[in-house]
């Protein structure tokens, strides 16, 4: 996960909210619409193709806007807003710099390699181009990950919304979790999908208020930031002050971890490789729509930090002492807080659907995501192959049960355990960065060899979780902050993924030139060739034109953030 | 696994060829982009009722609601914004409708069958 982990400490009591009547008719509407769309989207659903990817059918708008909802997930929510409290502007580089340019990578340069291969999901790519070895580690590891991170989502609603609106916590997780069940095993992807594409409005209708009313309450950003200086330091609202190396900084990382480990392993690793994400830009209707996916979510993404940073600031321009023994509000409390303070009945419902949709939502991408890999990569490749289709959709709608059913049971075990949760959180957190080296070679490297892709795998993990887990946490290097070691680590999985890949490849056969058609940067597929759809060849449609605006775009945004 | 021996076994080894066939089949067996409803209407259906659920709300609000929200009457605003967000999805819907779906070949004479 490239989220800053979302702890999972209980919020502080006094944070029940006035909901009334209005409030929960809102929230009902919109439960009521979550189960239509599943109802709707049923009919949509005849091949385990419908089911797994939405038949490689759905508009670049839909996807695109689905691809930032399934990143928009609350426990992202709160827990950037949390960061922004503790840190400040720093916040700003999981955005510019941690997100755009491999948001922008993957829609200019993978996705002609994914949708053109036709790849059903991230592991199977690593079957075409490496060997069974590296999908079944990829696929299994995915799989694990996927329910956990869907269990932690579930565990963080049910902390919130026993603070927000006084439920017993086995309530939320059992009422999100069978909505959850309900709308996906009726209608699959697409009906996470259109769900994700609902939240992300109904996300912004909350968010806006509050940031809105937050600023206006600390006299405007001029005012925001007079008052932070005051208390938190003038570095505190910018993006690159006392980053320099050797500089003490709250984050505890300098420009280049910042730019290396976030900017180009962390974010590389989970925005391209993040099978949750990619799902959404395979089940676009063509090619251009693949690519344009990830392109149309940047804009978004590149706005929404302000979203989520200037509320985490208002807070700790209004609680300076917000996070400390000497406050009775956590880092993670700070739109909670905002919204208790500022929102009157009518905007607080609004606000309370948007943040259980965003728990919701980011619950079911990692389910759809996890029944997918799980039917098509590891069920029909190695444990019942060859069946008829419809086998294969009544599996997926089984293993969706299942798997809704082991969140669940995650979140229970993370209500008593949530220590061992975070640790595992972190832990699966540095499989996206070897999955990153061995995508980045084996896609510009011919001579990668079939074997070299499990073993860079293998490397780039263990070496990561060596880094953070003996060298970091036993205090052999020094490093002053967790976030800090997570740069680190991540860098060091890198180096040796990619080291342990060659290494492997020069000792071991290549594979033939005919099996690396499509799948090899410099190489085409059939499925590259087809014609652009009537349409796609209009100027704002053009993928290299909306990819390198969002990064002229990110970069432009630095600039009130850099003096 | 071995109920069906009629279909011939895979050999191990998986190609693109494999997938390129394996998925295009599938794909124009898909039902997705013939059967799916227009989201738009759905997104502006929600959206027009939230509006005016919010609206209404904010135009019958109490001072109360206004002091809280720091003298502003953002029930009445964010309604409004609902509003217009979900009358811009309907406006979208009407003026460039769902282009009827190519029937693929095979797929009317099963019409029906799920």
């Amino acid at each position: 996960m490239q989220t800053p982990p979302y702890g999972t400490v209980p919020l502080a009591a006094e944070l029940r909210l006035p909901t009334n009547w209005l409030d929960y008719t809102i929230l009902a509407i919109y439960f009521v619409v979550v189960l239509g769309i599943g109802f709707a989207a049923r009919r949509s659903v005849k091949t385990s193709l419908d089911f797994f990817l939405s038949g490689r059918s759905l508009p670049a708008w839909i996807t695109g806007l689905a691809f930032i909802s399934a990143n928009l997930a609350a426990t992202e929510i709160l827990g950037m807003a949390a960061n922004s409290a503790q840190y400040g502007a720093y916040t700003v580089h999981w955005y510019w710099i941690g997100a755009i340019p491999a948001m922008v990578f993957l829609g200019l340069v993978m996705m002609p390699f994914y949708y053109g291969s036709k790849v059903r999901s991230v592991p199977e790519f690593l079957l075409l181009r490496f060997d069974r070895a590296a999908h079944l580690l990829s696929s299994i590891l995915f799989a694990f990950a996927a329910i956990l991170i869907a269990g932690v989502n579930l565990y963080a609603l049910a902390i919130v919304v026993e603070a927000l609106l006084g439920w017993p916590q086995w309530v939320a997780i059992v009422v999100a979790g069978a909505f959850v069940l309900a709308y996906i095993t009726l209608g699959g992807l697409s009906s996470a999908i259109y769900n994700e594409v609902l939240q992300f409005f109904v996300i912004l209708a909350a968010l806006i208020p509050i940031t809105v009313l937050g600023l206006k309450k600390v006299g405007g950003w001029g005012g925001l930031t007079d008052k932070l200086t005051a208390t938190h330091g003038a570095d505190f609202t910018t993006a690159w002050g006392g980053t320099g190396i050797g500089h003490a900084n709250p984050l505890g990382a300098n420009w280049l971890t910042i730019v290396l480990g976030l900017g180009f392993v962390l974010s590389f690793g989970y925005w391209t490789t993040n099978f949750a994400e990619v799902q959404r830009a395979l089940s676009a209707k063509n090619l251009s729509a693949g690519q344009r996916t990830p392109l149309i979510a940047a804009y978004p993404k590149i706005f929404i930090v302000f979203l989520v940073m200037i509320p985490g600031l208002v807070a700790a321009a209004l609680v300076p002492k917000i996070g400390t023994s000497g406050s009775g509000l956590q880092y993670n409390d700070a739109i909670p807080y905002l919204m208790q303070e500022l929102l009157p009945n009518g905007v607080l419902g609004i606000a309370v659907t948007g943040l259980l949709a965003a728990f919701m939502a980011g619950m079911a991408a990692n389910v759809s995501s996890f029944n997918t890999v799980f039917t098509n990569d590891i069920w029909a490749k190695y444990v019942v192959r060859d069946r008829e289709d419809a086998y294969y959709v009544r599996f997926g709608r089984l293993i969706t049960a299942i798997g809704v059913c082991a969140s669940v049971g995650t979140a229970f075990l993370a209500s008593s355990f949530s220590n061992i949760m975070s640790y595992l959180q972190t832990l699966f957190s540095f499989f996206n960065v070897p999955m990153f080296v061995v995508f980045i070679v084996g896609m510009f490297w011919k001579r990668a060899s079939a074997k070299s892709g499990f073993w860079g795998l293998l490397a780039g993990t263990v070496t990561a979780m060596v880094n953070y887990f003996v060298l970091y946490k036993k205090d052999i290097i020094s490093i002053p902050t967790d976030q800090g070691a997570n740069f680190v680590s991540a860098i060091a999985g890198f180096v040796a993924g990619a080291v342990v890949m060659v290494a492997v490849s020069l000792f071991t056969e290549p594979k033939p030139e005919t099996e690396l058609q499509g799948l090899v940067y410099g190489t085409r597929s059939p499925g590259m060739s087809e014609p652009p759809a009537a349409g796609d060849d209009a100027w704002y449609r053009k993928p290299a034109l909306l990819g390198w605006g969002a990064v002229v775009l990110a970069a432009a945004c630095y600039i009130p953030f850099s003096f | 696994m071995t109920e069906h021996p009629e279909q011939p076994r895979r050999p191990l080894h998986y190609t693109e060829d494999d997938v390129q066939r394996e998925v295009s089949e599938l794909e124009s067996k898909s039902a997705t982009a013939a059967r799916i409803f227009d989201l738009r209407r759905i997104i502006g259906g929600l959206f027009v009722v939230y509006g005016v659920i919010v609206t209404i709300t904010g135009i019958t609000d109490s001072q109360a609601a206004i002091d809280k929200a720091e003298g502003v009457n953002i029930n009445l605003w964010t309604g409004i914004g609902m509003l217009l967000l979900g009358i811009f999805f309907l406006a979208w819907l009407k003026l460039r409708p769902t282009p009827p779906p190519l029937p693929p070949e095979g797929l009317t004479e099963e019409k029906g069958a799920e």
